[in-house]
């Protein structure tokens, strides 16, 4: 069993009780909240005559349904429409503090709570959605709920919880260039497999990882349920304390000072314990694309598709449906795959970071008159910056399509889907069947720069042959 | 789907039933559910969309379409069933449809967790196991008898000890699964919680 890392401090602080049976009750201090998963939550709390414990600890975006092309109101789509108005009204009535579009702090629940601060060192975050694990990066412990466990959030601030174990994920050296934080990421899931994290926390150290900005730790972090586990997390350093300073929510002053001192003491001891440890040498990640229906189904990129057998009794199953659902073959290559849709955006990487790696790969150049290429920045504020450093305008000027900020086609639950069997090159998180929104749509994960490098050649491609 | 559906309520110690097998590792919660039936404000309508592409693709040969599966509630599923997305959707549309209890060889940690606090509850056997009852369910129609408190699955002629998280096991039998009172109850310990906090004193700036 784990001792004295992070998780285990985290845990310990915020432990209410020993529940029967051996599971724990966990005080839960920032709640976050969006248009999908909320409804039912705040219906079954009316049903059982409850109120809100703490609204000041619950704080709310919409992201999921709102359309990127048209954000007047009300939507066209009616089923959308409804469920931002019951958010709206669910906030009004148990005064929760709620960020709508047009408050310049609307966006993807993922992106905004870190940007405004609310996101901190030492918290317990849980929001129903399963990539909270973004808020890790931060030193928090943050995880993904259901319904009924926002239900009982709301209610109580706390949810019924086996604790998790630890697995260490040290990464060796550092990423090369043109290679980024997704490409690291998908590294490790294909490494450990899409089940591995059951059960586990991961956190993610080493000199690669401490090399990494905040951004690309949210990356990271966003994906550590893709490998299994619901909580990812890194040790919280300057890097994170410098980015959390002077946000809209952040302590400050003399609150600032306590804060800090607080957030140094909160990391793993030289001495903890894992109950797993795992080691890996990042400067061997190439530019990773997924090929499959899994996120753990991914190959550098001038590898070729797996041979069946080459792969595991386990792996071998899927590989069959994968290669049925995208239409490969076995010993293929990924690379020069032709591509339909380009999309940048997501949980994932819409952040500005995302946006300028990709503006720099497509300066002066022009995206495949074969792709439909849009971006979605991850948040209003997002926007509003990319917008000051003339970046909407690079990615106008090549050919992609200047979105307003939102959840899209990384779910597909507003307009913006793939048609038939369409392939995107996507900067999201999942390929999983049907994903983008077409019931025989093809995803193909990357990063942004990747992506980017796809929209301009209107195939895979290597980013690495577009910098200098 | 069933018409007369009624939630689960209180103790559950026995669940009876007939199987039915779903084939396959890996099977996200996308495809049990996907998004596009997350438009709606309660889970009430969900059944009938369980697996829909999945269904479509398949042109009624999926097992969620057969007919001798119509009265089916005891699932079946391979590993890692349940991944992806955190959406309760996902159980609530299978409950829906009339699965009242799962055995796979594994679960997804957030699937699992939402099929708990819904009362869904969920079993591991090993893959050899899971195995033998995919084979028998090909052949012919497996009845089986889940008795919680032994964790113990019994049928004319397949037998198992089944896997249960400990926890899950005794919120169940002890009919506390629906977690909200439970936590409720401790109501001082949570006041205590908030007030020793350290960040809820020098977050002055929170909203």
């Amino acid at each position: 069993m784990s001792q004295n890392t992070l998780f285990d401090k985290v845990w310990d602080l915020h432990k209410v009780s020993s529940l029967p049976g051996g599971s724990d009750q966990i005080f839960i201090g920032l709640h976050l909240i969006h248009e999908v998963t909320s409804p039912q939550a705040f219906g079954a709390l009316k049903d059982k005559n409850l109120k809100v414990k703490f609204p000041d600890r619950t704080v709310a975006t919409v992201d999921h349904i709102v359309p990127t092309d048209n954000q007047s109101r009300p939507f066209k789509d009616n089923l959308a429409e409804q469920m931002i108005e019951t958010l709206e009204r669910n906030c009004l009535e148990h005064k929760i503090k709620f960020f709508n579009i047009g408050s310049g702090n609307q966006g993807i629940v993922h992106v905004v709570a870190p940007e405004l601060g609310l996101t901190q060192p030492g918290m317990t975050i849980a929001c129903g959605d399963s990539h909270t694990s973004t808020h890790g990066a931060f030193g928090s412990i943050a995880f993904g709920i259901g319904t009924s466990q926002v239900r009982d959030v709301l209610a109580t601030q706390t949810i019924a919880m086996n604790k998790l174990k630890v697995r260490q994920i040290w990464c060796e050296n550092k990423l090369s260039k043109g290679v980024y934080a997704k490409d690291l990421v998908l590294h490790i899931i294909n490494e450990l497999g899409v089940k591995a994290g059951v059960g586990f926390a991961y956190e993610f150290a080493g000199p690669a990882i401490d090399e990494l900005s905040m951004e690309e730790r949210m990356t990271i972090c966003n994906m550590s349920i893709e490998g299994g586990a619901r909580c990812g997390y890194i040790n919280p350093d300057e890097k994170t304390f410098s980015y959390i300073k002077n946000k809209l929510c952040s302590p400050k002053n003399e609150n600032w000072d306590k804060a800090l001192t607080w957030w140094k003491s909160l990391k793993s001891d030289k001495n903890s314990i894992y109950d797993h440890v795992v080691k890996l040498d990042a400067s061997n990640v190439e530019p990773t694309v997924t090929w499959g229906i899994t996120p753990g189904q991914s190959i550098s990129i001038n590898q070729q598709i797996p041979l069946l057998d080459d792969l595991s009794p386990n792996d071998k199953l899927v590989a069959k449906e994968a290669y049925e659902y995208m239409s490969f073959k076995p010993g293929q290559l990924i690379k020069d795959t032709p591509v339909d849709v380009c999309f940048i955006g997501s949980c994932t990487n819409g952040r500005i970071s995302d946006l300028r790696v990709a503006a720099q790969v497509l300066k002066d150049k022009k995206v495949s008159k074969n792709v439909k290429a849009f971006v979605v920045p991850g948040s209003e504020k997002v926007a509003t910056e990319a917008k000051q450093e003339g970046i909407d305008q690079i990615f106008k000027d090549s050919g992609f399509q200047w979105r307003e900020p939102g959840c899209s086609m990384c779910l597909a639950m507003n307009s913006d889907k793939l048609i038939g069997n369409q392939v995107s090159a996507s900067s999201s998180n999942r390929n999983f069947k049907g994903r983008q929104g077409s019931p025989s749509g093809r995803t193909l994960l990357m990063s942004p720069a990747m992506v980017a490098a796809a929209a301009i050649n209107g195939k895979v491609s290597d980013v690495r042959e577009f910098i200098n | 789907m069933k018409s007369n559906f009624i939630p689960p309520i209180g103790k559950i110690s026995n669940v009876n039933g007939q199987c039915i097998s779903l084939i396959g590792n890996d099977i996200d919660t996308d495809r049990i559910i996907p998004a596009r039936f997350l438009k709606c404000v309660n889970f009430d309508s969900l059944g009938e969309s369980v697996f829909a592409d999945d269904r479509r693709t398949l042109k009624g040969k999926h097992p969620f379409d057969l007919e001798e599966n119509k009265n089916a509630s005891i699932l079946i599923v391979s590993s890692n069933f349940g991944c992806g997305s955190s959406r309760e959707h996902a159980p609530q549309a299978l409950m829906r449809w009339g699965i009242k209890a799962i055995i796979g060889e594994s679960f997804a940690d957030i699937f699992y967790s939402n099929c708990i606090a819904i009362g869904i509850p969920c079993f591991t056997l090993p893959k050899k196991s899971i195995e033998e009852i995919q084979n028998y369910c090909d052949i012919q129609s497996l009845l089986l008898e889940i008795d919680l408190k032994n964790s113990l699955a019994k049928s004319k002629d397949l037998n198992f000890n089944l896997e249960i998280k400990e926890s899950s096991r005794k919120m169940f039998l002890s009919g506390e699964w629906d977690a909200t009172s439970t936590l409720l109850d401790n109501k001082n310990l949570i006041d205590n919680k908030f007030n020793q906090l350290p960040y809820i004193k020098f977050n002055t700036n929170f909203l």
